[in-house]
């Protein structure tokens, strides 16, 4: 099952591995993406930090990883196609898989109806 | 102090008035007496008439290189400048100094930097040009912050032929983010040492640094050291003039090009302003990097050739302090200098031009070699300058040249005190044979 951060991020756990992207309305906000900056495999990272940046016509944002761990694999098609996020943002156009340090981080996360509330509440 | 203030006693009573204050001096209450001055010793108010000849009689005792042959380089450099120059960029529609806020709006001014970009892209042998930085020096500091921003590495190695003062300045740029400098030294035929080379080279290493021809006006073999390097950034700072004979660095294997863009037309201004050039290989992780606004060239709705700032993502007023470096403009006025004179010249009469500085410069070192008093010092291929070793006492060589309505060589030993008695000598296209037989015949007149 998704969650969702306030920044715009989602993570998904499968086992031991997260996989971590961008929401669909925070690509929707970006508008073209052009360029993503991807982390290196290998890096650990913590809940909260920036761990890379997602740049579009009009902007370069930051990505917070929503857990914390080590990345274990990016995804290396959106170095050349970096619309895959437009596409898909919560699919194909995910950005990292991080094996997570402590699970339990999850329960600070939104799920999929509270972050959408968020969203609407927000506008 | 009357006479330098406009206003009429008139005036100053009805603003003192207006604002009901006694006198001037009860302003300055505030200030403790003590703390005040009565007055300033200056001489009186002079009309403009008066201003003018003061002004240019003073003028008249700079020794500039329009009255006297010019021997001295090191960094800035006696050209000729084609009076067309001066013609074209001054025209209103492109006398602006400064890149226009609304930039889109100004296509002329995008489109003449777009143009500079692809020049010094044809020039320097790279892919990707901004639309410049400041001067040679801070560009080269760029190019170093740059390469520990893309390996993430925080060392850099700079040949000990790099120009003195380019490496000062890289210091400066390097304090805050902690890259750690070293240098290379360099052989007896004036290039880098590729031995030092090799055993100074790391995994922490970012970058390496050479100049192109280096200070002491070598030709490096850039092809050798890029074979050393691996995955290691190859900075090069490079003379823009030299390139219409030298092989382009982009082409021998160069991640990044360098340089100061005055000898491109620019007259040397006592030492500046002109501009930095900044150039990269093909690269998208790469141009993400860089430092400098960089125009691009696409298409309006209607289908129309158009000119826009791209890649602005990376800058400052966008980025704010994440951004790659921050420069937030260019020296539009210096780079359009660049663009005429590379224009009038065209690819052949810029290979006319190299071939002219690199037969004089070889001429004028036979003739010194000729007197005995000079030997030349490093064995390498050379462009427009060379370091000679001299017999003569320096400072009376130069008082003598001088009276002679000659502005002499550079004595490197100001910079580099292990270099007593080396001088550094320059020759252009723009010394004619008889400067430099008149040289000759100063010297051995001493």
């Amino acid at each position: 099952m998704k969650k969702y951060l306030k920044t715009h991020e989602w993570a998904e756990l499968n086992g031991k591995i997260a996989t971590v992207g961008i929401s669909n309305h925070a690509q929707e906000q970006l508008g073209d993406v052009v360029y993503v900056n991807l982390p290196e495999v290998g890096k650990t990272v913590k809940a909260g930090e920036v761990f890379c940046s997602v740049e579009s016509v009009k902007s370069a944002s930051d990505v917070y990883a929503p857990v914390s761990g080590k990345i274990k694999e990016v995804n290396k098609a959106l170095e050349s196609t970096p619309e895959l996020i437009n596409k898909s943002a919560e699919g194909d156009g995910w950005i990292a898989k991080i094996e997570v340090s402590n699970p339990k981080e999850f329960d600070n996360l939104l799920d999929k109806d509270a972050y959408d509330k968020f969203v609407k509440d927000s506008e | 102090m009357d006479s330098y203030i406009p206003h009429t006693s008139q005036d100053v009573n009805e603003m003192l008035e207006a604002i009901g204050v006694k006198d001037i001096d009860s302003l300055f209450s505030t200030i403790p007496a003590e703390k005040r001055i009565d007055s300033i010793d200056l001489p009186g108010g002079m009309d403009e008439f008066s201003v003018l000849s003061e002004l240019r009689k003073m003028a008249y005792t700079n020794a500039s290189a329009d009255k006297y042959s010019y021997f001295l380089g090191a960094g800035i450099y006696n050209h000729v400048i084609p009076s067309a120059i001066s013609q074209i960029v001054s025209r209103g529609d492109f006398y602006t100094a400064y890149t226009p806020y609304q930039a889109e709006v100004s296509q002329g001014t995008l489109q003449s930097l777009f143009e500079f970009q692809t020049m010094i892209c044809e020039i320097t042998g790279m892919g990707i040009a901004n639309a410049s930085m400041y001067d040679g020096a801070s560009a080269l500091a760029e190019a170093v912050l740059m390469a520990s921003r893309y390996t993430q590495k925080y060392r850099a190695l700079i040949a000990d032929t790099v120009h003195p003062e380019y490496v000062e300045t890289v210091k400066t740029y390097v304090v805050g983010p902690g890259i750690k400098i070293e240098s290379i030294s360099h052989d007896e035929t004036g290039m880098v040492s590729v031995k030092d080379l090799r055993s100074k080279i790391d995994d922490k290493t970012a970058c390496v640094v050479v100049q192109y021809p280096n200070f002491y006006g070598i030709i490096e073999d850039l092809k050798v050291i890029k074979e050393n390097l691996g995955d290691i950034l190859f900075i090069v700072v490079a003379n823009p003039i030299s390139l219409g004979i030298l092989e382009a660095p982009g082409k021998l294997g160069a991640d990044i090009v360098v340089g100061d863009g005055q000898p491109l037309g620019i007259p040397m201004n006592l030492g500046g302003p002109a501009f930095g050039f900044f150039a990269i290989r093909e690269d998208q992780k790469l141009v993400r990097t860089m430092p400098g606004r960089i125009i691009g060239e696409t298409v309006d709705v209607e289908g129309k050739r158009g000119f826009v700032m791209t890649l602005q993502a990376r800058e400052q007023h966008i980025r704010r302090e994440k951004a790659t470096s921050n420069i937030c403009s260019n020296h539009a006025l210096g780079t359009l200098y660049a663009s005429v004179y590379l224009s009038l010249l065209g690819p052949e009469g810029l290979k006319e031009i190299g071939e002219l500085n690199l037969s004089k410069s070889h001429y004028l070192l036979e003739k010194l070699e000729e007197t005995g008093h000079f030997k030349r010092v490093f064995y390498g291929e050379f462009f427009n300058e060379f370091v000679a070793r001299t017999d003569l006492d320096v400072k009376k060589l130069q008082k003598t040249l001088f009276k002679n309505k000659i502005i002499g060589p550079l004595d490197v030993s100001r910079l580099d005190k292990g270099m007593q008695k080396h001088l550094l000598f320059c020759a252009t296209e723009a010394n004619t044979k008889e400067e430099i037989d008149k040289l000759i015949s100063v010297v051995e007149a001493m």
